[in-house]
């Protein structure tokens, strides 16, 4: 039926998602039909409650996982209708993955961690990707790191060279999995204000969180209950704001 | 092939996590690989020995023996010729058109002097062709001749050792020696060069040293000392009846001597009932070596092959712990883009670096073998001299050959452990699912 879908302008476009799968032989509809567009600039968090279907969607939407029917739009392609080693490709290509435990491959430096989606674009790396990943390091503030091992980060430095790793590809949009869940409120609001200017600068944000604070300060918020989308409303500027502000405020005074 | 670079490079810092572990692992094939190659060079070393042993004998030649009859075939009264006789000899070399030359050969045990130093040792009687079927090399003079055979001269050619313990001081060409048996003095014409010992053969042919060893011509000794040798032994008289010891056959080609072999038993068929002699044929004798030592050596890799075996055991067993260690940092690269073959490549690069370092120092170590076991003789020799006097000959002498197959053998066969015992924990690894992985503790 969206064969001729206009994807132009929209980081991604969701049409009629479904997932469904066995579990001890009864059938779990992890997803009834899921529809939602994403501009291009969008800062999105998707809430919702356990059981809601946000981690499927999640993986979905990570082209970590395939929907049982129903079409995923990234670009010109359908990620819905691709194999395992053209989801790889959509992967290393044009997503940008955040996670909640920052999951930095331990043997690697700093630097050598950023490069990891491009080294699995079957390329060696050139002599700007090279620059490219010293300046995304500079750019999170960990630029006298380079050569450091996670095991030697803060829980925020380490979140922080996740974000420099995600945005290495260029990608579509950067999808974060709780990315604060682990983090104190100081460090919480650091990372948040680091995607507040990722998308002033231009970049396309989706969120995951079950945090109400977190989801205020994005510009949209998609909320999922059974497996269907809830309600998907825009956050006025002043909510944001509001947002920010209780948060600096709130702030544990520093001992 | 940056992609491959990359990959190695990871694969060395990923093992590197762990380096007593690796380094274990790395052992495993290590040994293997350097125990194919010392098996395969000493058991090659002993069969190599064995080999010039019966290869001094000569390939081309068929040795027919005189042995002494199980004593209820001999007369109980007076003494019964047995053995070869000169008309046999004469019989061989006119029927027999494949052979190229004969040499009848008597042997007995005598006592040369020379002033007043004596020396127990063999006298041998035989033909100048004696010299070129075993070899001998002359350090001074000339071996027996035709002429001086002819003429029943009584001329000698000395071995290396008789020469040194008769004529320390001397020259001993031009002197004569004496035989106090038969009271005779001979002309020494010759000295010989030093000569290793031959193999024994079975129960029909002691190992020759031939470093006691004295010369003459045949006639000579037939002449001068006869057939029938009587010696004193605890007081009672013992004699022996025997007109040669041996008769020495050399075949016009390598190709005639099995046909020659089997003539020759036919001919000499009358011993049988007697069982008086023993037909050798180092041919033969080189054959079975050779397939001896080739079992030996298979054997020998055999037991190389299972201590690779075992190592490539214990690089999977490796693998399998890290694949399962690992389980997150495969999801995050699954998740980042690796596709399934990418992990493959990644634990097979890891497997091969852990089973070529083994395999590449293995064959550094395998190459100083000879060296190693060099070292180790001279060391035992000076520290256990005794114990090492009572070591079999083979073990004290033997010196280990390498194999020149066995080392790109080792480093293939290091390779393809580190594959086939790889793929398994690398699938395994591949065929996880990246949402489970990344969920993994």
């Amino acid at each position: 039926m969206s064969e001729t879908m206009e994807t132009d302008g929209y980081a991604c476009r969701v049409v009629d998602l479904k997932k469904e799968y066995v579990l001890k032989s009864e059938t779990v509809r992890a997803l009834r039909g899921v529809t939602f567009d994403i501009p291009v600039g969008d800062y999105v968090a998707i809430m919702g409650p356990s059981g809601s279907g946000k981690s499927t969607l999640l993986n979905v939407l990570g082209c970590l996982d395939q929907p049982t029917s129903g079409s995923l739009w990234l670009g010109n392609d359908d990620a819905a209708k691709m194999s395992d080693d053209e989801l790889a490709d959509i992967r290393s290509q044009r997503i940008g993955f955040v996670f909640q435990a920052y999951n930095l491959i331990q043997q690697l430096t700093v630097v050598e961690n950023i490069q990891v989606p491009l080294f699995y674009q079957g390329r060696p790396l050139s002599p700007e990707q090279r620059k490219r990943c010293h300046d995304l390091a500079k750019m999170v503030g960990l630029g006298d790191r380079l050569d450091h091992r996670p095991t030697q980060l803060s829980g925020g430095q380490q979140q922080r060279v996740a974000i420099a790793r995600s945005l290495v590809n260029d990608p579509y949009f950067i999808l974060a999995d709780e990315p604060t869940g682990n983090l104190d409120s100081r460090t919480t609001e650091e990372i948040l204000q680091l995607f507040e200017r990722l998308n002033n600068e231009g970049r396309t944000i989706i969120l995951v969180t079950h945090e109400d604070e977190v989801s205020k300060r994005a510009k949209r918020v998609v909320r999922l209950k059974d497996g269907r989308l809830q309600w998907d409303k825009i956050n006025s500027q002043e909510v944001r704001d509001e947002a920010a502000r209780y948060a600096l405020e709130n702030m544990p005074v520093e001992v | 092939m940056g992609l491959w670079l990359g990959t190695i490079q990871l694969g060395v810092k990923s093992l590197w996590l762990h380096p007593m572990r690796s380094i274990l692992t790395v052992l495993g094939i290590f040994i293997g690989v350097a125990s194919v190659i010392w098996l395969l060079a000493i058991s090659k070393g002993i069969g190599d020995e064995a080999q010039r042993q019966i290869e001094s004998l000569g390939a081309d030649t068929i040795m027919i023996r005189t042995v002494k009859p199980p004593s209820e075939k001999m007369s109980s009264q007076g003494l019964t010729p047995y053995g070869l006789t000169r008309e046999e000899y004469d019989m061989l070399v006119a029927t027999i058109p494949t052979v190229r030359s004969a040499i009848p050969i008597r042997e007995m045990r005598r006592q040369f002097q020379f002033k007043n130093r004596k020396l127990d040792g063999r006298l041998v009687g035989c033909t100048p062709e004696y010299a070129e079927v075993t070899k001998l090399e002359l350090t001074s003079g000339h071996f027996i001749t035709d002429a001086e055979n002819f003429a029943r001269d009584c001329h000698c050619v000395l071995s290396a050792k008789v020469a040194e313990k008769l004529f320390p001081y001397e020259d001993p060409v031009g002197q004569r020696i004496y035989m106090p048996e038969n009271q005779d003095f001979y002309l020494v014409v010759g000295v010989l060069k030093p000569k290793g010992a031959t193999a024994a053969i079975g129960g029909s042919m002691a190992a020759q040293d031939f470093s006691n060893d004295v010369y003459i011509p045949i006639r000579t000794l037939q002449q001068r000392i006869g057939d029938t040798i009587m010696t004193m032994r605890s007081g009672s008289r013992e004699g022996e009846i025997i007109e040669l010891n041996q008769i020495t056959l050399r075949c016009r080609d390598v190709t005639e001597v099995k046909k020659t072999a089997e003539l020759v038993g036919a001919a000499l068929d009358s011993h049988s009932k007697m069982e008086d002699i023993a037909v050798v044929v180092p041919l033969e004798l080189l054959e079975q070596a050779r397939t001896t030592r080739a079992m030996f050596m298979l054997f020998m890799g055999m037991i190389a092959a299972i201590s690779l075996l075992v190592g490539g055991i214990g690089i999977m067993n490796i693998m399998l712990a890290t694949v399962t260690e690992r389980t997150r940092e495969i999801g995050i690269r699954r998740a980042l883009g690796a596709k399934r073959r990418d992990i493959i490549r990644q634990f097979l690069v890891e497997t091969s670096v852990l089973s070529l370092t083994g395999g590449i120092t293995g064959i550094l170590f395998g190459l100083l073998c000879g060296p190693a076991v060099t070292m180790a003789r001279t060391l035992a020799n000076t520290w256990f001299e005794k114990q090492m006097m009572d070591l079999p000959e083979v073990v004290r002498t033997v010196q280990p050959s390498i194999v020149p197959e066995s080392i790109p053998g080792a480093f293939f066969i290091s390779l393809v452990v580190g594959l086939v015992f790889g793929i398994y924990p690398a699938t395994r690894a591949a065929k996880m699912n990246p949402i489970e992985a990344l969920r993994h503790e």
